[in-house]
């Protein structure tokens, strides 16, 4: 018999379970550590210190323009194994599918997983399913678990970054989380926004040339540049400030955020780093990286000072500098 | 509350009804309070409604500038990949 | 003195300008989307120690007197009503709960852009009771009545709003008229205006000798609208200007004025802060009754319990900025507000909060 939807059957571990990893997942993610098909992977890692990062996508809807929930997963895991200076080598991934998902979505998601993988390198070594009754999920929940490897040239943390130090963002802001807000409910507005969802493995290649004139680097998901400045700035233990002039929104962005009373700095991007580097080398990182296509937008957006410790302030259009604080719970879909 | 951005029509439907392009997002509004706009004329936009249509220069005065900045941007940008390339 | 030529300047010819004022002078924005512009700008940190920028009653959301917050809370409670909103209202603080809490608990409580949008959720629900909680002064209160209008045209009887929707010239007497708040010029609401026009403030003006500019919300707008109060000022004038002229027309937008003629009546309204005022509300005109949530439902009217020591009364009025507010930062705070100065994106006290380096440097 023919299922075109994911029954809770799929997920009792089962015939039809064996079914579903054979006939959706294996087929898509083969691979040498996958074939064997044991309870865990095998791993070979190259000599480094190992990174590990973790990361779940509840996005809803699943599909959006520039990606799906699938290539999310991929990316939004390999970025942040980036932004610890590794280079992502293997990912495990998990997910929870609700009753009633259609299976052709499902394929959709993992051949986008393995594209994404693919072109990031990695190798989707492990994973898990579980089925959960219609209601309990959006379609479909995805964890995915990334491992990599860091080289000794590279040492990206927060309390490596000094006074003097330049920012720069890799392209503009909030693409990713207007291009989901439009696709909500109640709406009524079309935007060639398109998530700028990616894997920035190249960034991160050229990057490691810096070696330790690049001090840490972290990407703006949820919460956005305006969230990721404040975290470093904590974490750091320094004061940042940025130029309004200098940050990079799309027209496309800016206007529909001006209409709709939101702040492209709030918005959620899935494809680009903030990146702190040392002064003497950040024009020509910047150069190199705007030769890049996922960076071509790239722009130096401030640079950090000891005080006000802690905090981030923008410089307006008047030149004048105000607070630029973290978002307190505001209503937003969820978006990564 | 009191937001308000400029849009240009770029359709008049029926029942009063238009499609506004707001810096490349296109909205529909309800143009019940601007009767008599034209395709091609600016409004102000708010909560899916034309308030007011613009004074024509003001608006696209606005839009031209920041239409400027991003190619001000993108050449920036294209001068310097042709520079790097040009080391390598 | 520059006359026209201050019109058109640019910011930093306009900022000198202002600079210059060395008079002790206090100029009252009433408009919530003015108090955020002006706070993100950072206009304020640059303006001459003399000049204070007042923030006043503009915030809709803010000025929403509690026991009305508690009469929505109360209707999505005890009925099956879905309330459609505009996303403010959701967190503001009633005496003990919030419309965000009451959707945690159940209620079906969605946000939208658009009345429109609330109309379009009547259509697709048939079988349920839309309501549309109307908020917001003139500028959005057309949208309301446009909407209720074509609900009658289109026959869709399941939809129905709640007016909570206020004036603002009668809110601007009272400030004016109250010998505790010191106002030298009014830096007008930009779209308000765009509906109601010069008039209402050419009445203002000379009642009670206040320059009044409707200003927009661009930080050219806003240096341009002080810089004309201040030359009315040195010019001992008490003019209404526009400096907004590329929305604002002198006569307003007439077919605007028409519908809210049309459906809405004025009536005394609660106003936090500020008290009772007369004619200073719309309720919905009985032609429309079958589309007043007020009558459908029997919406109580709930009194107000002030909160001790919440002073969003003063701080809606001008009377102390939020930083004199003993709960200021500590037990108000964007995240646990007290008063809606806090909550609503637009309120005086979110403004200073998110915006301003804090005195002291406390966070």
């Amino acid at each position: 018999m023919k299922q075109d939807r994911i029954l809770m059957a799929h997920g009792s571990g089962g015939l039809m379970s064996q079914q579903l990893i054979e006939k959706v997942f294996k087929k898509s993610w083969n691979n040498p550590y996958l074939d064997p098909m044991l309870d865990g992977a095998l791993l070979d890692l190259p000599p480094g210190r190992v990174v590990m990062s973790t990361d779940s996508f509840v996005i809803s809807p699943l599909f959006f323009p520039g990606g799906d929930i699938g290539k999310l997963s991929i990316c939004g895991t390999v970025n942040d194994l980036l932004a610890c200076g590794a280079r992502p080598i293997f990912m495990s991934t998990a997910m929870i599918i609700e009753e009633g998902l259609a299976l052709s979505d499902l394929r959709k998601i993992a051949e986008s997983m393995a594209r994404a993988a693919k072109e990031a390198g990695v190798a989707l070594v492990t994973g898990d399913t579980k089925v959960v009754e219609k209601g309990s999920a959006d379609g479909i929940f995805i964890n995915t678990t990334g491992i990599g490897v860091i080289s000794s040239a590279v040492e990206y943390r927060p309390d490596r970054v000094q006074a003097g130090d330049k920012i720069i963002v890799s392209g503009n802001m909030g693409d990713h989380g207007l291009a989901i807000l439009a696709l909500r409910e109640g709406l009524s507005f079309a935007t060639p926004a398109q998530s700028d969802c990616a894997a920035l493995f190249r960034t991160g290649e050229l990057l490691k040339k810096y070696g330790r004139f690049v001090r840490c680097m972290r990407d703006p998901t949820r919460g956005g540049l305006a969230t990721v400045l404040n975290e470093i700035a904590g974490q750091a233990n320094m004061g940042i400030v940025v130029r309004e002039k200098d940050i990079p929104v799309s027209p496309v962005v800016q206007g529909a955020c001006d209409m709709l009373g939101m702040d492209p700095l709030f918005m959620a991007n899935e494809g680009k780093m903030v990146i702190f580097v040392a002064a003497e080398k950040a024009e020509q990182i910047l150069s190199e990286l705007r030769t890049l296509d996922e960076a071509k937008d790239a722009a130096i957006i401030g640079d950090v000072r000891t005080e006000p410790r802690g905090m981030v302030l923008i410089e307006t259009e008047l030149r004048a500098e105000r607070i630029l604080g973290i978002l307190e719970g505001e209503h937003i879909p969820r978006i990564c | 509350m009191c937001l308000g951005v400029p849009g240009k029509i770029i359709a008049v439907k029926e029942k009063e009804m238009a499609t506004a392009d707001v810096n490349g997002n296109y909205v529909d509004i309800s143009i019940i309070m601007t009767p008599q706009v034209q395709v091609g004329e600016f409004v102000m936009i708010h909560a899916g409604f034309a308030m007011q249509v613009m004074e024509q220069e003001e608006a696209e005065e606005s839009l031209r500038l920041m239409l400027e900045l991003q190619k001000i941007r993108e050449s920036y940008a294209n001068e310097n990949r042709e520079y790097f390339e040009e080391q390598q | 003195m520059k006359t026209e030529s201050i019109l058109k300047n640019n910011n930093e010819e306009l900022l000198q300008e202002i600079q210059t004022e060395n008079r002790k002078l206090a100029l009252m924005e009433v408009c919530g989307t003015h108090t955020m512009a002006i706070a993100k700008s950072g206009i304020r940190n640059l303006l001459p120690p003399n000049l204070k920028l007042l923030s006043g009653p503009g915030c809709p959301v803010c000025v929403t007197s509690q026991g009305d917050i508690d009469s929505v809370i109360e209707l999505v409670k005890e009925t099956e009503i879905i309330l459609v909103t505009f996303g403010d209202m959701i967190r503001v603080p009633g005496s003990n709960s919030s419309l965000q809490e009451a959707r945690s608990q159940g209620a079906d409580v969605r946000v939208a852009y658009s009345p429109l949008d609330g109309l379009e959720i009547a259509r697709k629900n048939p079988g349920r009771e839309v309501v549309f909680l109307g908020i917001g002064f003139e500028t959005t209160a057309p949208l309301v009545g446009s909407t209720i209008e074509k609900a009658r045209r289109q026959i869709v009887s399941n939809f129905s709003v709640l007016s909570l929707h206020k004036l603002v010239p009668p809110a601007l007497e009272v400030i004016f008229s109250d010998p505790d708040i010191k106002v030298d010029g009014l830096i007008c609401p930009g779209h308000v205006s765009v509906i109601i026009g010069l008039e209402p403030y050419r009445l203002l003006a000379e009642k009670y000798s206040q320059p009044c500019v409707i200003t927009g919300f661009e930080n050219n707008d806003i240096l341009e609208g002080i810089a004309m109060l201040l030359l009315q000022i040195r010019k001992k004038e008490a003019l209404a200007e526009i400096q907004y002229r590329r929305v604002v027309k002198k006569e307003g937008n007439p077919v605007a004025q028409q519908i809210l003629q049309r459906v809405f009546k004025a009536t005394g309204a609660r106003w936090r802060g500020l008290g009772y005022i007369p004619d200073s509300g719309l309720e919905i005109r009985s032609e429309y009754k079958r589309f007043d949530a007020r009558e459908k439902f029997n919406v109580a009217e709930i009194e107000d319990q002030p909160i001790r020591g919440c002073a969003c009364g003063e701080v809606l009025t001008g009377k102390i900025s939020p930083h004199e507010c003993s709960f200021f930062g500590r037990a108000c705070t964007p995240l646990n507000p007290v008063g809606p100065c806090m909550v609503s994106h637009e309120g005086a006290c979110a403004a200073y909060y998110r915006y301003s380096p804090l005195k002291g440097g406390k966070k």
